[in-house]
């Protein structure tokens, strides 16, 4: 009687969802290693991997088996359950703020509707942000269990770094909060309905340009990606807080970076550029079929997403790397004011337009 | 610093600008093996010795290549032409065994220069590479141009 009680479409349908967001992201994750090497390559007169089948689009798969093939060794004098867990941490996070974006708009099968979006939760932007900090628990852990003193170092700096710009991107935050007035990323999207209304975009971009680009600067800064890659630049050079591992857990612990990056992505397309709306969107669902309409959606998104990680991508091979005491210096002293001045005009704006 | 400077924008766009307009350049790989680099018509590669026109061996093992050698890579051992060898040999002196040890063989052509009868010549093809130090003493077969009547298949 109970599993007559279950709804079982419901289980299903969300499985399916995960399985599949799951799979996109590890996918593309995978293929931002390659088309990272490639824009690299093209920014510098070179081409990339072009051997390892058509393209070198075979080259991820290369590269994880290379990954899979080494041998795994874990040092005697390390904290053997912190050590394992420390890259697994990272990973788990990276893939779990995956859950609360809105991929699409819901749609109706057999009389149910199915949202595209695995938990609709209406604290959406917190729940996000909750776990990006549990991810510098994940660069602790495996600093510290290597029991070596530059990985610790290493480690150290980068947690320091990573919560220094947490703050400056939580400030940029409240400011958009205060605009939306919901912390449900649905109805963020929802509010950013097409391109234009009433005399001015929908889109958060037009109504926080400020805010935005606070929280991009803050977005390197968290993905550990240049000019900010002061960890990472670390480990290739000398000692870093991957130092110690091999085989798959040094790959879990550079895959769960670029997942991060679609992540986070995804995250500033979602709060920031309208999601899966596009400008006509409202003629294409009156005269299109349902599903075609929500496939188109869902590309727009994922156009939005890849031209993010392109504009990383740029950014990276072109700036130097920041020193670490101009890094804490631009975290604090430059950013938090900039986004306290943000939050500031903001409000007053608001307050302005409502009297 | 001015303001633009201070913030660092400015900068970070200019710089932008120049690496993505990188992107439209002409890239300098070479597809390699598909597509190869020309060389000179001087390019120094592998050595041969020469016949001439009727061919008979040119190289009399006289030495001077291997005087002119830097780096002692040549060696040989002469030997005397014998009644019936007329076709075989210019002189009556020939070289019965010439080995050039191409691990010490530092390409400079040295021995091209000193050659008196045009016997030693470098060629444009590149060193291949092999597994065993034995292997890269190369000896006078391998090193001699097929005969032009007898062996004009092999062109």
């Amino acid at each position: 009687m109970l599993l007559m009680q279950i709804d079982w479409f419901f289980i299903i349908e969300k499985i399916v969802l995960i399985t599949v967001i799951l799979l996109i992201s590890l996918g593309m994750a995978a293929y931002a290693t390659w088309g990272e090497r490639k824009v690299a390559a093209i920014m510098q007169d070179r081409i990339g991997p072009a051997r390892a089948g058509i393209f070198g689009l075979l080259q991820p798969l290369a590269d994880g088996l290379k990954l899979f093939f080494k041998e795994e060794i874990i040092p005697q004098s390390s904290t053997k359950i912190i050590f394992v867990l420390g890259p697994a941490l990272f990973m788990i996070t990276a893939l779990m703020t995956s859950a609360v974006i809105p991929w699409g708009p819901s749609f109706e099968i057999a009389g149910r509707t199915v949202s595209l979006q695995v938990a609709d939760i209406n604290i959406g932007v917190l729940f996000i942000f909750g776990v990006v900090s549990l991810g510098v628990y994940g660069i602790m852990l495996g600093g510290w269990s290597s029991n070596n003193k530059y990985s610790l170092l290493s480690s150290v700096r980068a947690a320091s770094q990573a919560i220094s710009y947490e703050l400056a991107m939580g400030i940029s935050l409240i400011a958009l909060l205060m605009v939306t007035g919901s912390l449900s990323l649905r109805e963020i999207v929802e509010q950013q309905h097409g391109f234009w209304n009433n005399g001015w975009f929908t889109w958060h971009f037009f109504t926080q340009p400020l805010g935005f680009f606070i929280f991009v600067v803050c977005s390197f800064a968290e993905l550990n990606r240049a000019p900010f890659d002061l960890p990472e630049a670390e480990s290739e050079l000398n000692m870093g807080y991957h130092l110690e591992y091999s085989s798959m857990k040094l790959g879990l612990f550079l895959f769960a970076e670029y997942i991060n990056m679609f992540i986070s992505s995804a995250i500033m397309a979602t709060l920031f550029f309208g999601g899966y709306n596009y400008p006509g969107m409202d003629w294409v669902a009156a005269n299109v079929p349902e599903w075609l309409f929500v496939l188109s959606c869902v590309t727009v998104l994922m156009i939005k997403i890849v031209a993010f990680i392109l504009f990383f991508m740029f950014v990276r091979w072109t700036l130097p790397r920041f020193r670490y005491d101009q890094l804490m210096k631009l975290g604090w002293k430059s950013l938090i004011p900039l986004a306290l001045v943000n939050m500031l005009i903001t409000g007053g704006v608001i307050l302005w337009m409502m009297s | 610093m001015t303001f633009g400077e201070k913030i660092y924008i400015p900068a970070i766009l200019k710089g932008l600008s120049i690496t993505v307009g990188h992107i439209f350049k002409k890239k300098a790989t070479v597809s390699y093996p598909e597509e190869k680099r020309p060389f000179s018509p001087v390019f120094r590669g592998l050595h041969v010795l020469n016949r001439d026109e009727e061919g008979r061996e040119r190289c009399t093992a006289c030495g001077l290549c291997a005087l002119a050698c830097p780096a002692e890579a040549i060696t040989m051992e002469g030997a005397e032409r014998k009644a019936g060898e007329e076709n075989l040999y210019r002189e009556e002196k020939y070289a019965a065994k010439y080995e050039i040890n191409m691990l010490r063989c530092i390409f400079c052509g040295l021995c091209e220069e000193a050659c008196p009868k045009d016997a030693v010549y470098l060629t444009e093809t590149v060193m291949p590479a092999n597994f065993s130090r034995r292997s890269f003493i190369y000896k006078k077969e391998d090193l001699l141009i097929p005969h032009p009547k007898k062996q004009d298949d092999s062109k």
